[in-house]
């Protein structure tokens, strides 16, 4: 019988694991949407559960997954647009590994800030003074 | 008498450049080999190769079937790169044998079959799922109307138009490269689109609003994800994703 087999993994370049990563981050993004929606329903259903959910929200390794959806978020966003341009761009597809490095260039440049500042909270509250 | 003990030094007219010196250096091929009378399952395979550094990998393919192990089996015709028979996946990206040097491919060479097409036998695939979608965009001229009496004429600027996709020999690394065939074996691939889009693009072609009906499919040119794997294994240096991405581009604007 004819065979199909996987064998090693394929190992392709730039192009294809910043496609793994947008789909990891797509699915992230789902996942966070969806809980999102039944944590914000909740308020409908009781105000007072909805305020116990919220405190369990203010935990450490929440915030830790909060700057992780960040940076999810806005790889998702800023790959997209490059996926726009290899699209649209006559030049896009010639262009498509500089183009990621800025994309990821910029993203270092906005996520490092971002990651300090929602982080400071957890930070000073548990090395603090 | 001493003298006799040493041994005969080889005089320099009759050192042979070809011949393999005592302490050559080896590298191993390590090749994933599957006999369907046999086997059930895949396996890996090594076999040490005297290294050469301007041997092709497919030499060192043949230096395994001709010296080592005659069941190897692939495919190759032409050894120049025109045929496009022996694709495979070399160091886990998709090659031609023909094409590559064994110099820079490391010590030891991991050698598989091309991905998503059933393998039959070792290093050879049945490429007719491939061939079924080059069929399907119908990669002839199509013109209708009166036979011309002389040559179908074009400027050289509406030759260049399609020029790059022109090139290709129907190795198959381009579609068994893309993530998204691997997953769905009935998307039409990068090389079936390359192949419209040698056709979509010539200004003597009538066809191309058949051709486009086609790509328009769901499993045609929208499942491209612009993984640029495809655009990375064309021996041929076709920019595969450029070609689909104009394709898509006409489908929208319909121009073409
Ligand atoms: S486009 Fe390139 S990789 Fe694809 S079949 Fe043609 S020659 Fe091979
Ligand atoms: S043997 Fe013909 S392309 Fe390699």
């Amino acid at each position: 019988m004819a065979k199909m087999p996987a064998g090693t993994l394929y190992r392709g370049r730039e192009g294809m694991w910043s496609w793994v990563a947008h789909r990891i981050t797509g699915v992230l993004i789902f996942f966070f949407l969806f809980a999102h929606v039944l944590d914000t329903a909740l308020v409908r259903v009781s105000p007072n559960t909805y305020d116990k959910v919220l405190d369990l929200y203010k935990n450490p390794l929440i915030n830790v997954m909060e700057v992780a959806l960040v940076g999810g978020v806005l790889f998702h966003a800023l790959n997209g647009l490059r996926i726009t341009l290899v699209d649209f761009w006559a030049k896009g597809t010639r262009h498509q590994r500089a183009m990621l490095w800025i994309e990821l260039a910029v993203f270092v440049v906005l996520m490092v800030p971002a990651a300090f500042f929602m982080l400071e909270h957890t930070f000073s509250r548990y090395f603090g003074s | 008498m001493s003298i006799a003990e040493a041994p005969p030094a080889e005089p320099e007219s009759q050192a042979r450049p070809q011949s393999a010196p005592p302490q050559e250096r080896m590298i191993t091929l390590k090749i994933r080999r599957f006999n369907p009378e046999h086997d059930t399952d895949p396996h890996w395979e090594s076999y040490p190769v005297p290294f050469d550094p301007s041997d092709r990998l497919l030499d060192a393919l043949n230096y395994v079937k001709w010296n080592l192990d005659g069941s190897l089996t692939f495919r190759r015709s032409c050894a120049h790169g025109i045929c496009g028979s022996d694709a495979m996946r070399i160091n886990g990206v998709n090659r031609l044998a023909c094409k590559v040097l064994v110099k820079g491919l490391g010590d030891t060479i991991l050698i598989e079959p091309i991905k998503g097409l059933p393998v039959e036998k070792d290093l050879i695939v049945n490429m007719e799922p491939f061939f079924e979608a080059y069929r399907a965009v119908q990669p002839y001229l199509i013109s209708h109307g009166h036979e011309p009496t002389k040559e179908r004429l074009q400027s050289a600027t509406e030759r260049a138009r399609f020029d790059d996709t022109t090139k290709c020999i129907l190795c198959a690394a381009c579609t068994t490269s893309c993530p998204v065939f691997w997953n769905d074996g009935s998307y039409f691939g990068p090389a079936a689109i390359v192949n419209a889009h040698r056709f979509i693009f010539d200004s003597r072609d009538e066809g191309a609003e058949e051709r486009m009906e086609v790509l328009n499919d769901r499993e045609g040119v929208w499942r491209c994800r612009t993984t640029f794997n495809c655009t990375d294994a064309c021996p041929r240096g076709i920019e595969v994703t450029k070609a689909i991405a104009e394709v898509k581009r006409a489908l929208l604007f319909r121009r073409f």
